[in-house]
């Protein structure tokens, strides 16, 4: 059963978004990393970039497929975890603990519209 | 799109806990909990099985099925009169591939005739299509389970399954084996590049056949690590290196292509020199190549990537590349990769290679 972890926002892409006062910290839940199976690489974005929700932030490409990871908040990306570069197996065995980008927030409210643990536990299992 | 189909191990797989996908119309298993890298590996150093009973049978019957199929695909099947199976590309009159199949030897004469479960019925339409007055051609499918027993380990398991006699089978030998009471066809085949065996069972019988060779050390494998597998040892996969658009010449497969034995369907069109190759591509870049990505030499696009893979055996990014015949090796490649040109190197094929 794919874990969930209190405290944190969820998209319906599978993204979490943790909140540390205006920064969020985005990574791809357990849901999404089980299903993309072993990762082989991850490019975590640009910092610098200023996005919209919605955009297309990060990359990560498992052995059978890529998967675009969109950031859920508008914002600019202040940093980005390039250690996962090289070793992107890390987000298969700890996916909560994985930050891929953090993002200086333009508009905190656009976190409302983003599920609980317990809603996005229920959207997973529709 | 109707239902999957799902094959007699299909309730196996789910209490595997595999992660069932569709995969050509079967109900199948990408990869169990292992993962597809941890599946690869135990196929190159231990033993694993792969359920590949979505694979289709046709039987050939009647006097002439040797004339028959010799005329229908391009190798020489003549091999299969000392009980050997024979690979062979089965082509268009315009030389492109219908399929890649394995030609069995089979009771009184007849022929056994496995093919891919994309073209299943594909095949059997064209292979019944072009018979004879006095052949039976017959879709025998689903009357077969199908297990693939690979790995450096393949051996001592038959032999712990009683099956030593098997092990004297030389490359691509087959036969007929008593096995849980019922008869199997087996055969020292397989599609991973590491050795083992091929197991055909009666539909009814795979489920037992499946579960002694868990018992016997062998650990499950999925479709995910099978395309991996297949990839390094670069056997070709129908839709990618070979297909209705591609000759058996092009994807590096002239070897499985007799002119010599007398008239085939394709014969005429496979005299003429290919005007593309399939090379073997080191991916030098960020990410991973992945199939129909451009490839360029010296700046010119010259072709597209076929299979595109990290290689778990090797570590490293490979891709395998159909490019106009004429590109030198030497050429600057680069695999365009979300719009970004990124290096690549000829590197030679097989990638994979099996200690002797």
């Amino acid at each position: 059963m794919a874990k969930v972890i209190e405290g944190l926002y969820y998209s319906n892409e599978h993204e979490w978004v943790k909140v540390d006062g205006n920064i969020a910290y985005i990574g791809v839940s357990d849901h999404a990393q089980d299903a993309l199976g072993d990762l082989v690489y991850a490019d975590c974005g640009a910092a610098d970039t200023v996005v919209s929700a919605g955009d297309a932030v990060a990359v990560l490409e498992s052995v059978k497929a890529a998967s675009d990871v969109y950031t859920p908040v508008s914002g600019t990306v202040i940093k980005v975890n390039s250690e996962l570069c090289d070793e992107p197996e890390k987000i298969n065995a700890d996916p909560y603990g994985c930050w891929l980008f953090a993002i200086e927030m333009s508009d905190s409210s656009e976190l409302d519209g983003l599920m609980s643990a317990e809603a996005y536990d229920a959207f997973c299992k529709q | 799109m109707s239902e999957p189909k799902k094959t007699p191990l299909c309730a196996e797989h789910e209490a595997l806990g595999g992660k069932m996908v569709d995969f050509c119309g079967w109900y199948l298993p990408v990869q169990y909990p292992t993962g597809i890298i941890a599946e690869h590996n135990a196929t190159r150093n231990e033993a694993t099985v792969f359920d590949v009973s979505h694979m289709g049978e046709i039987l050939v019957e009647g006097e002439g099925a040797y004339d028959f199929v010799q005329g229908l695909v391009t190798n020489d099947i003549a091999k299969i009169n000392t009980g050997r199976a024979v690979y062979s590309p089965l082509c268009y009159e315009n030389g492109t591939c219908v399929d890649d199949l394995i030609v069995y030897p089979w009771e009184n004469g007849n022929i056994f005739i496995v093919v891919n479960a994309a073209n299943d019925d594909k095949d059997y339409e064209w292979i019944a299509s072009h018979a004879p007055a006095g052949i039976k051609v017959t879709h025998v499918s689903h009357l077969w389970g199908q297990i693939a027993l690979q790995g450096p380990g393949a051996a001592e398991i038959m032999t712990k399954i009683g099956l030593d006699s098997a092990n004297k089978l030389k490359f691509f030998g087959a036969g007929k084996y008593q096995l849980l009471g019922a008869e199997c066809l087996i055969s020292k085949t397989g599609y991973t590049g590491s050795g083992g065996f091929e197991i055909y069972m009666p539909a009814d019988k795979a489920v037992e056949v499946w579960r002694l060779l868990l018992e016997n050390g062998a650990k499950p494998a999925g479709l995910g690590a099978r395309d991996t597998l297949r990839f390094e040892a670069c056997l070709p996969l129908y839709g990618h290196e070979i297909s209705d658009e591609i000759t058996p010449l092009e994807a590096n497969l002239g070897i499985f292509v007799k002119p010599d034995k007398g008239e085939f369907i394709g014969r005429e069109a496979l005299l003429n020199a290919p005007a593309r190759k399939q090379i073997g591509l080191e991916f030098l870049g960020r990410g991973v190549a992945r199939k129909d990505f451009k490839v360029f030499a010296n700046g010119v696009e010259v072709g597209y990537v076929t299979t595109g893979s990290p290689s778990p055996s090797t570590g490293k990014n490979l891709a395998l590349a159909l490019i106009s015949a004429d590109t030198p090796d030497d050429a600057a490649f680069t695999i365009e990769v979300r719009g970004k040109q990124e290096p690549a190197a000829v590197i030679p094929t097989p990638f994979y290679k099996k200690a002797k």
